[in-house]
């Protein structure tokens, strides 16, 4: 019938599309998302290695970081396949575990990318130091504000490890090196730039000496700067970012924004296909492959350095 | 509007439920050699679709979406909608995991706890539907933030693991044939068969399935001739809010914790997978073996476009042309 030509050749089309690959390595990535250009960036780097290196990748992510079943499946499909090995960044790693303990036992090795996973199964995690990087966004705020006053944390959720170490970094630099610094409140927006914005100026309606407001992640970052416009605060807040995108690469250059952190996704990619293969090949891996991070303000945006890192 | 349906009072609803049926059995049957086909080609397409740990991993990915989309047939057979099945799912995963977790009780507590907060939500649900007749569309829509707000609440807004209950996750995950060794069916697909032959029994067999079609069919005609249709809608949504207490259990054992966060987007591949197996959104029609089908198609389809590593840009693509297909066909139906 007509329904299954229709869907007969356009299942034929996409294996077209999807192309059949050789006698290589396979190493399917199961990352937390695909819709973000974070992920895209991590993506590209991922295929950047793939290509250098001459194996096969595919990268898949849930629509939304709550999908942890649908992670579940991708990650099932994915062993389904037989892969030579797996890059994983886990939303839960407890309910992922069954799955990691399936992988061991067919001996594919794992590399955990992101956000560690509570288990000894995967060889290496490659992420980026978020403690030091957040430790390193409180000097910067300390350096900008004077060295004393208030100030305000918008984080994007308390549960993931991101959330819980950038919030930890940054908290813990302040309290234990400035002294005169005094953090007013840590709120949490879900990443989610309107929530955000909410926050942001819900928070400087209620503290009128705040001097400066850290984003920790892109979403929380907008968030915050639109929250800091709207209520006529640009250039009396020091807002400090965290991840690019576009807009936030707009209000760094312009200087609404006194700078950011920026992780390397491109090198967290390139780094879990790069140790997949080390690997594969019986090399030792080291139990944490520090992706790296770099402060961006508009004194170095264009700097060739850190271009290569951030993402539209 | 009165006087048209006086017409329609004559038939008996079981007459008008049995010529519902038959309507649906030509979509029925498309829809069974679709997924037939699907499958056939995805076999020929890559060695590693149609293997034991394979189509595990398809029963497994389907149970939760199954259970819930058997749930949301009999609202939409209803001429109803219900677009909180997911997040009421997570609700009562979190009221199983406080009570287990948290509270320390039995296994079977936080079983029956999400059974009973799920008929509970189901229940206000149809009160708000049939008595205060807000459309189902916003009635529902209200309990889904309503359902995930709680859920965000009770749990703080973090995953809630079984660490005291390590046989909570048996429930989705253990296996009742372990003789059969390369293929250990988990207990959700079980759970999944079972309540589709239970469901399908109440719809076709018992007085709630009949007046779940004449309503969905012709709600005044119904009333006028003497029924309290108010009451068999509540008792309808109640039920769906009774599976989406199944579902929670499901997915909270397979994830072996409750994770507050989760459901949002959930009621639209429900919907989409009773849609896909005929089920009428306009009501009146449909069956849980074709939702089960249905609920199949779609997580055949995903599975198999992952296996032959297909960009998942292309897999939502594919999955939505799918379902305005199916759609579509059913809209040809309706014309003829």
């Amino acid at each position: 019938m007509k329904k299954r030509t229709v869907v007969l050749a356009f299942i034929l089309m996409l294996v077209a599309v999807g192309s059949l690959s050789a006698q290589q390595y396979y190493i399917p990535l199961i990352s937390k998302g695909f819709q973000h250009q974070f992920w895209q960036a991590v993506k590209q780097g991922a295929e950047q290695a793939a290509k250098e290196l001459g194996v096969t990748i595919t990268f898949e992510g849930p629509e939304t970081e709550a999908m942890v079943d649908k992670q579940i499946d991708m990650l099932a499909a994915a062993l389904a396949k037989n892969p030579s090995a797996l890059g994983f960044a886990a939303l839960d790693s407890k309910a992922a575990i069954p799955y990691l303990q399936q992988a061991q036992a067919k001996k594919i090795p794992v590399i955990a990318f992101d956000s560690g996973v509570d288990s000894n199964i995967p060889l290496t995690t490659c992420a980026t130091d978020n403690i030091a990087a957040a430790a390193y966004a409180a000097d910067k705020m300390a350096e900008l504000i004077g060295g004393a006053g208030e100030i305000a944390v918008v984080v994007h959720d308390q549960t993931s490890r991101t959330g819980i170490d950038r919030r930890d970094g940054f908290v813990n630099r302040i309290k234990s090196k400035y002294p005169k610094i005094t953090i007013v409140t840590v709120q949490y927006g879900g990443g989610d730039q309107l929530k955000s914005t909410d926050l942001t100026k819900a928070i400087i309606q209620s503290h009128p000496n705040l001097k400066g407001v850290f984003g920790a992640n892109e979403g929380s970052a907008i968030g915050v700067l639109n929250g800091v416009k709207e209520m006529g605060k640009i250039g009396k807040l020091v807002v400090i970012g965290y991840d690019s995108g576009a807009q936030q690469l707009a209000a760094v250059r312009s200087g609404e924004m006194a700078g950011a952190i920026t992780q390397n996704p491109v090198g967290i990619g390139y780094q879990v296909v790069a140790s997949a293969v080390k690997a594969l090949k019986g090399e030792k891996l080291p139990t944490f492959v520090d992706t790296g991070f770099y402060w961006y303000d508009k004194t170095n945006i264009d700097d060739p350095k850190i271009q290569a890192v951030l993402y539209q | 509007m009165a006087n048209k349906s006086n017409a329609a009072a004559v038939t008996s609803p079981a007459k008008m439920a049995s010529r519902a049926r038959g309507v649906s059995a030509r979509q029925k049957l498309l829809a069974f050699s679709s997924l037939v086909l699907l499958i056939i080609v995805f076999s020929i397409l890559s060695p590693n679709f149609f293997q034991p740990y394979n189509l595990i991993a398809i029963m497994l990915a389907t149970a939760v979406n199954g259970v819930l989309a058997v749930g949301v047939t009999f609202v939409i057979i209803t001429g109803g909608i219900d677009l909180s099945v997911g997040t009421m799912m997570t609700f009562t995963a979190v009221m199983a995991a406080q009570t287990v977790a948290v509270w320390n009780l039995p296994v079977i507590v936080g079983v029956l706890v999400a059974l009973l907060v799920g008929t509970i939500c189901g229940l206000a649900s149809g009160v708000m539907v049939a008595k205060f007749r807000i459309p189902p569309f916003i009635a529902t829509l209200g309990m889904n933030m309503l359902t995930k707000g709680l859920s965000l609440i009770i749990a703080n807004s973090k995953p809630i693991y079984f660490t005291n209950a390590p046989s909570f996750s048996k429930i989705s995950m253990g296996t009742m044939f372990p003789f059969l060794e390369n293929f250990q069916i988990p207990n959700a697909v079980i759970i999944l068969f079972v309540l589709a032959i239970l469901a399908s029994f109440v719809l076709n067999n018992t007085i709630l399935g009949r007046y779940t079609f004449a309503i969905g069919s012709n709600e005044e005609a119904v009333r006028l001739s003497g029924i309290n249709t108010d009451r068999w809608k509540i008792a309808v949504y109640g039920v769906n809010g009774l599976i989406c207490g199944i579902a929670g259990i499901l997915i909270a054992s397979r994830l072996n914790s409750a994770q507050p966060g989760l459901g949002q987007g959930y009621e639209l591949d429900a919907i989409a997978a009773a849609v896909i197996g005929g089920t009428s959104l306009s009501g009146g029609e449909g069956t849980i073996l074709g939702t089960i089908i249905g609920a199949f198609i779609m997580s055949t389809l995903t599975n198999g476009l992952r296996i032959l590593s297909v960009p998942q840009e292309w897999q939502i693509v594919t999955t939505g042309i799918i379902i305005i297909f199916a759609v579509y066909m059913d809209m040809l139906r309706k014309r003829r």
